[in-house]
């Protein structure tokens, strides 16, 4: 007897303690500003002078990283944006290591006879011009000639990649009466895609030292029947390092949401 | 030892409604502060939320608005401290754990690895 009222009781109270503990909460859109990672109060201007590049020839990765990082520049920093040819980076550090006849750390098959390989398609490839970064006298001659900027440079790998294994998809099912749910399924997949490696080297015009460098990695897969352009892939991976890229000069906001408490 | 026993008896009574009426006056300030933090007023509502901590040191919730206030000022240690002393109040409090694990997720991209 005592029983049966106690379940109507119990689920009155619940519906009360739900109802009082959504109204103790306030959740609220918030911006944090976040402080660039580099002092860049000394220069006005900004070079972007050029990236060593390599991986996939179906995209010029100098030429679209130079043109995507002067974009972002002007229209979300303050700094002035210096129009300038983009430099063909690798063919200046097989000139610089012809002119040293200096050997390379890292001898790959494909060499030409400065010891810095000719096509770069892995990191260890990279690896071998790497020095550029390092050579004062360049960076400050090429700072003289524009004024003095702060010179954005550095490395970009775009390179094909495939796996395959078990992913987890949703999958639609119909019930007898016409309505759809999902369930997730695992299937076993084909994928291929892009992996993008840029190396971002901040170098002062003033006295061609290196004031910063930092490295990414993203990746992204598709399935394997999908043809997704590799500029496409490009584009969308760059996007996804883009906000730290410019946080490294210029202070950014991060939107999100906080509850608040009573 | 019966006077004793009575004299304690009568401090929890007076003690159980101050501490009850410093607890309403804490949360009304804080109910003030998210009303005109809702409308934008963080400056306010960051006052209403610190004189809540002054009036009861024992409010996890006013301390854990006090963090999300400094968070949107761009003040990250005065927000890493509130935030500290909130989950030290109630530590098994799933939505200030939260708003601090979100809180480090932004403040660790910024300061962290190098290297990813």
């Amino acid at each position: 007897m005592t029983g049966r009222p106690a379940a109507p009781i119990a689920s009155v109270l619940a519906a009360v303690l739900l109802a009082g503990c959504s109204a103790s909460l306030n959740e609220v859109a918030i911006e944090t500003p976040i402080q660039p990672k580099l002092d860049i109060t000394a220069f006005q201007r900004v070079l972007i002078a050029g990236f060593v590049a390599g991986g996939s020839d179906d995209v010029d990765a100098n030429l679209e990283t130079v043109r995507l990082l002067r974009s972002q520049l002007r229209s979300k920093s303050g700094l002035r944006v210096i129009e300038a040819d983009v430099l063909p980076l690798e063919e200046i550090a097989r000139d610089q290591a012809r002119e040293a006849g200096a050997e390379p750390d890292v001898a790959p098959a494909n060499d030409d006879d400065q010891g810095l390989p000719q096509k770069i398609q892995d990191e260890k490839d990279l690896a071998a011009y790497e020095r550029i970064f390092a050579n004062v006298d360049y960076w400050k001659k090429l700072g003289e000639e524009y004024q003095s900027p702060l010179i954005v440079t550095g490395t970009v790998l775009f390179t094909p990649h495939q796996r395959s294994g078990f992913v987890t998809r949703e999958q639609e099912v119909y019930d007898q009466f016409g309505r759809r749910t999902t369930t997730p399924v695992r299937t076993y997949m084909e994928r291929k895609g892009y992996i993008l490696r840029p190396k971002f080297v901040f170098i002062d015009g003033r006295t061609g030292t290196t004031l910063y460098s930092e490295s990414f990695r993203e990746e992204i897969l598709y399935n394997a029947q999908q043809n997704t352009p590799a500029l496409s892939s490009y584009f969308e991976l760059m996007d996804r390092l883009l906000p730290n890229f410019l946080n490294t000069l210029s202070a950014q906001k991060i939107r999100g949401t906080r509850v608040l408490l009573k | 030892m019966r006077r004793i026993v009575v004299a304690a008896l009568l401090a929890l009574t007076w003690a159980q409604p101050a501490f009850a009426d410093l607890r309403a006056d804490a949360r009304a300030q804080v109910e003030f502060g998210i009303a005109v933090a809702q409308k934008g007023l963080w400056k306010e509502a960051l006052l209403r939320w610190e004189r809540a901590t002054q009036i009861d040191p024992t409010y996890a919730a006013a301390y854990n608005n006090v963090a999300v206030a400094y968070e949107q000022m761009g003040q990250i240690e005065k927000a890493r401290a509130a935030y500290d002393r909130a989950v030290e109040l109630e530590p098994s409090n799933d939505l200030i754990r939260q708003n601090y694990d979100l809180f480090k997720e932004i403040n660790d991209r910024k300061t962290g690895r190098t290297d990813r």
